[in-house]
């Protein structure tokens, strides 16, 4: 839960070490909400990426949470008048919690969900807000801090990888990146990327399962 | 980009993330999911990953000195503080430090 909160400082702190005005941490935080792709808003800021390609890439990016919604169906039956918000708050570390606290029978189901959803947004909230508004005031050398973004990831991948336990997904995306960074622009390298990734995918549909098994 | 284009492009994250979210509870509430949907759900996570962390490389001038060794140090550091540490706020925080350590102390 602290975690949450830590890392949405190194977010605010990022977000202004780029020049942008503090309050849109606390914006995102409460509009957006999901730790990855506000992270990589800030590049997407920076390489003045459209606006369609940014709908493509953030659906890609957060595939991964429509994927917790389709096993939490049953759960959150009966969750009224909460069950928008919910959904809305499914981030990776709310699912995470859901999934592995036991329902507490002394407290009502959603009001408990509620909570907890409300409290990690807030966590998430609270330290970005006090990350952009200390780095904009604190002056200090911050070359390399973008480094952040990509620690996350190569910590998301290898969770990733105990999950599945298959090397294939993992090759593909290093070979779409590769050849999409040899051919198109930097800006489009993202979009591009998911494309070509997408169709190796289907391509290689049979050897991706078979290595599961 | 100026803040109104910002502010628009918070409006469309916004939007998609909540979107993918609510996803499965608007289509496969009654049905079960077609399998290619399941297979892109399975298997398209881990290859955004991967893509994503090329991603924030890309603009590595890997011809000239010191040839992205710098970011590939750190990723490695960073991977092997995950795999033995287990533990996510060290393996992100101690990587950045040690990425800024190289990038503004060493030439």
């Amino acid at each position: 839960m602290m975690g949450y909160g830590v890392l949405g400082f190194a977010f605010g702190l990022l977000l202004v070490s780029f020049e942008y005005d503090w309050y849109l941490a606390p914006l995102m935080s409460l509009f957006i909400y999901a730790g990855a792709l506000q992270f990589v808003a800030i590049g997407f800021f920076n390489a003045k990426v459209g606006l369609v390609d940014i709908a493509i890439a953030s659906w890609f990016i957060n595939i991964r949470q429509s994927f917790y919604g389709l096993s939490l169906l049953k759960r959150f039956k009966q969750t009224k008048p909460f069950k928008n918000y919910l959904i809305f708050g499914l981030t990776d570390e709310t699912y995470a919690l859901l999934t592995t606290i036991k329902d507490d029978k002394t407290l009502s189901k959603k009001h408990y969900y509620f909570f907890l959803t409300a409290l990690n947004q807030s966590y998430w909230f609270i330290g970005s807000t006090t990350g952009a508004l200390i780095g904009s005031q604190l002056s200090f050398n911050t070359q390399g801090l973008e480094f952040s973004l990509t620690a996350l990831f190569v910590v998301l991948c290898i969770e990733q990888y105990k999950n599945l336990q298959n090397i294939f997904p993992f090759l593909i995306g290093i070979f779409a990146s590769i050849l999409s960074i040899i051919m198109v622009p930097s800006d489009k390298m993202l979009v591009t990327s998911i494309c070509i990734a997408l169709v190796l995918l289907f391509m290689f549909k049979q050897k991706v399962r078979n290595e599961l098994a | 980009m100026s803040n109104y284009e910002i502010y628009l492009a918070i409006a469309v994250m916004t939007l998609v993330n909540y979107l993918t979210r609510v996803f499965p509870f608007v289509f496969f509430r009654k049905k079960e999911p077609p399998s290619f949907v399941v297979f892109i759900e399975t298997y398209f996570p881990p290859v955004i990953m991967t893509i994503l962390i090329l991603y924030t490389l890309k603009d590595i001038d890997f011809q000239s000195s010191p040839y992205g060794l710098k970011e590939i140090g750190a990723v490695f550091f960073t991977a092997f503080l995950h795999i033995t540490l287990k533990n996510y706020l060290i393996s992100i925080f101690a990587g950045t430090i040690f990425y800024m350590f190289l990038v503004q102390y060493l030439i």
